[in-house]
């Protein structure tokens, strides 16, 4: 058979099989996957060998293809979502730094929470905007939320629905407008910081579902930053935690905390330094620790184990690249400048 | 609906995994709907919340009611109009012959954007982080309020080393960036140090970018696995 037509087999197979546990799925005969502790081991001790066979394959000169790497990378993230082996989470003294300013925070302390983000930054921000809200909600800390980017105030909403639905919060009933309100989105980036530092109101008159501000009890009062305790920004980009320092906190001495997708988290690490950030979530990892510490497990810390896998993949691909270097010899002609 | 709009995901995620193993058709349908689908978000977006949003409800402002039920009427702001002109002699770049005009909006925004951004970056980025440097390197002097005498306080050995790393970190990565004197003896050595924090800089930020990749990875890995499949506990 040709390649073309095993492609389309198996094209043909994935679908099929997605299709019968699917109907599976909905029918409720097929449910979860999960390893036991044995298998989970044997798997990792089989990735292991193979990628040891990887290693001495490549050094006697037969070099893997790309898609083998691919391949390991998509295992290595998969395979822990079956797995039930847990990985312990050290706290970072930024995220306790964080989480100690939260506690020190009285009931009835207004947080603003910016949502600078979309859905594609959704796994690394969203488990943090989660545990953040349940544990403002449990701490009986009225939340404020504005976004900055067109969709931040959809993605509250739903980080708000799964804290609503912990027990905890359930039993003190908290009251839309009173205790939570999400006042929805407005154009503009850092000016729209800038505006709300004289006046909130002049940039969202209007909160996400269209009520007035001023009919809103719990930001009736709420005239500029001065009138908040405690401000989160949980950022993807531009407008992100950057424009809040240098405008919010550098101008009107907003106290602010940081939620930033791993790759914008060591830009962050100099305002924390110099103490314009009061504590930072970075990347999944600040996700995970973050739950670690309000004690409620989510999917940050679900998340992790692959994250963990899937950097040792790449460790260990990037010392077989090397390995591979050195001993065929490449080395010598690169240093003569051939 | 709702199964429908799983299954279309899941099928457009998989087009998308699927140029890992090569190009194919499956992956340019997919690609193609995702920026088509962008742009038109996008367009709409911006258009509802700049043009009608501030400017059009800006200029006209729509009748509103206070809790009693009487008309608040807000005066218009036509201001907006200066911001309307400058948007419309943008698009003037449409038109080869007077495209020229459309330089005009875009030296206004470089040069209100410059004046505002010099403001802001010269205070968070430069001042603020000068002074986040300065820092005792053992100890301080505090003068005790009660009897009025300086009694040294020792930082801990975990702080003492983190400020001599910053302290170093921050002098030898200056010099490297001095290029009026060329680096060579103690200079070249110290430029050295610095490149050595720079590399150090760069690849913690590189595993970072990973982890953020990995992370975009994981949660679609979620979805097809465990809002698609339901095979995830």
């Amino acid at each position: 058979m040709s390649t073309r037509t095993w492609e389309l087999l198996v094209v043909a197979a994935v679908l099929i099989v997605s299709t019968i546990v699917y109907l599976g799925k909905v029918g409720g005969w097929i449910g979860g996957v999960s390893f036991s502790p044995a298998v989970s081991i044997i798997v990792i001790i089989l990735i292991f060998l193979s990628l040891v066979w990887i290693l001495v394959r490549t050094l006697r000169g037969s070099l893997v293809d790309r898609r083998i790497v691919f391949l390991f990378v998509g295992l290595a993230v998969v395979l822990p979502f079956f797995m039930s082996i847990t990985q312990k989470i050290k706290i970072s003294p930024e995220v306790q730094q964080l989480y100690d300013a939260l506690e020190a925070l009285p009931p009835g302390s207004k947080v603003l929470v910016s949502f600078d983000y979309d859905p594609p930054s959704a796994p690394e921000l969203q488990p943090m905007a989660e545990s953040f809200l349940r544990y403002c909600l449990r701490s009986d800390l009225k939340v404020i939320i504005i976004g900055l980017w067109p969709q931040g105030p959809q993605q509250a909403d739903l980080a708000l629905q799964i804290a609503l639905e912990d027990p905890e919060i359930q039993s003190k009933s908290p009251q839309y407008g009173v205790d939570y309100v999400n006042l929805g989105f407005q154009a503009g980036n850092e000016f729209v910081i800038q505006r709300m530092g004289a006046n909130i109101e002049s940039m969202f008159p209007r909160d996400y579902f269209g009520a007035a501000y001023r009919d809103l009890p719990l930001v009736r009062n709420v005239k500029n930053f001065s009138n908040i305790d405690y401000s989160f920004n949980l950022s993807a980009g531009y407008p992100g935690t950057q424009e809040w320092v240098q405008v919010a906190v550098d101008r009107y001495g907003l106290r602010l905390g940081g939620g930033n997708t791993a790759v914008q988290a060591p830009m962050m690490y100099p305002y924390l330094n110099a103490g314009q950030l009061v504590g930072l979530l970075g990347g999944m990892n600040g996700a995970a620790e973050f739950e670690l510490l309000t004690g409620v497990t989510g999917k940050g810390t679900k998340f992790m184990l692959s994250q963990s896998f899937a950097h040792m993949i790449v460790i260990a691909f990037v010392i077989i690249g090397n390995a591979a270097f050195f001993a065929s010899g490449r080395r010598k002609p690169l240093e003569q400048g051939k | 609906m709702e199964h429908l709009a799983v299954w279309i995901a899941a099928l457009l995620t998989l087009g998308i995994i699927s140029f890992l193993y090569k190009d194919n058709a499956w992956y340019k349908l997919s690609e193609a709907i995702f920026v088509g689908i962008s742009a038109g978000y996008w367009f709409v977006v911006l258009f509802w919340d700049n043009v009608h949003g501030k400017f059009w409800t800006g200029v006209f402002p729509p009748e509103q009611y206070d809790a009693a039920g009487n008309v608040i009427t807000e005066a218009p702001d036509y201001m907006l109009w200066v911001g309307a002109a400058l948007g419309i002699l943008m698009l003037m770049r449409l038109i080869p012959k007077i495209g020229w005009i459309s330089r005009w909006p875009l030296a206004f925004i470089v040069g209100s954007t410059s004046g505002l951004y010099l403001i802001n970056y010269f205070s968070s980025n430069m001042m603020r982080q000068v002074q986040g440097t300065i820092m005792p390197l053992f100890g301080m002097w505090p003068t005790d309020p009660t009897t009025g005498e300086t009694v040294f306080q020792a930082l801990p050995t975990y702080d003492i080393v983190g400020n001599v790393v910053i302290l170093v970190g921050v002098f030898s990565g200056l010099v490297y960036f001095f290029f009026s004197k060329e680096h060579r003896g103690v200079f070249g050595a110290t430029a050295k140090v610095g490149i050595f924090f720079l590399m150090v800089t760069f690849g913690a930020s590189f595993g970072y970018t990973v982890m953020s990749r990995m992370s975009l990875l994981i949660g679609r890995v979620d979805f097809l696995f465990g809002t698609w499949l339901g095979l995830i506990k």
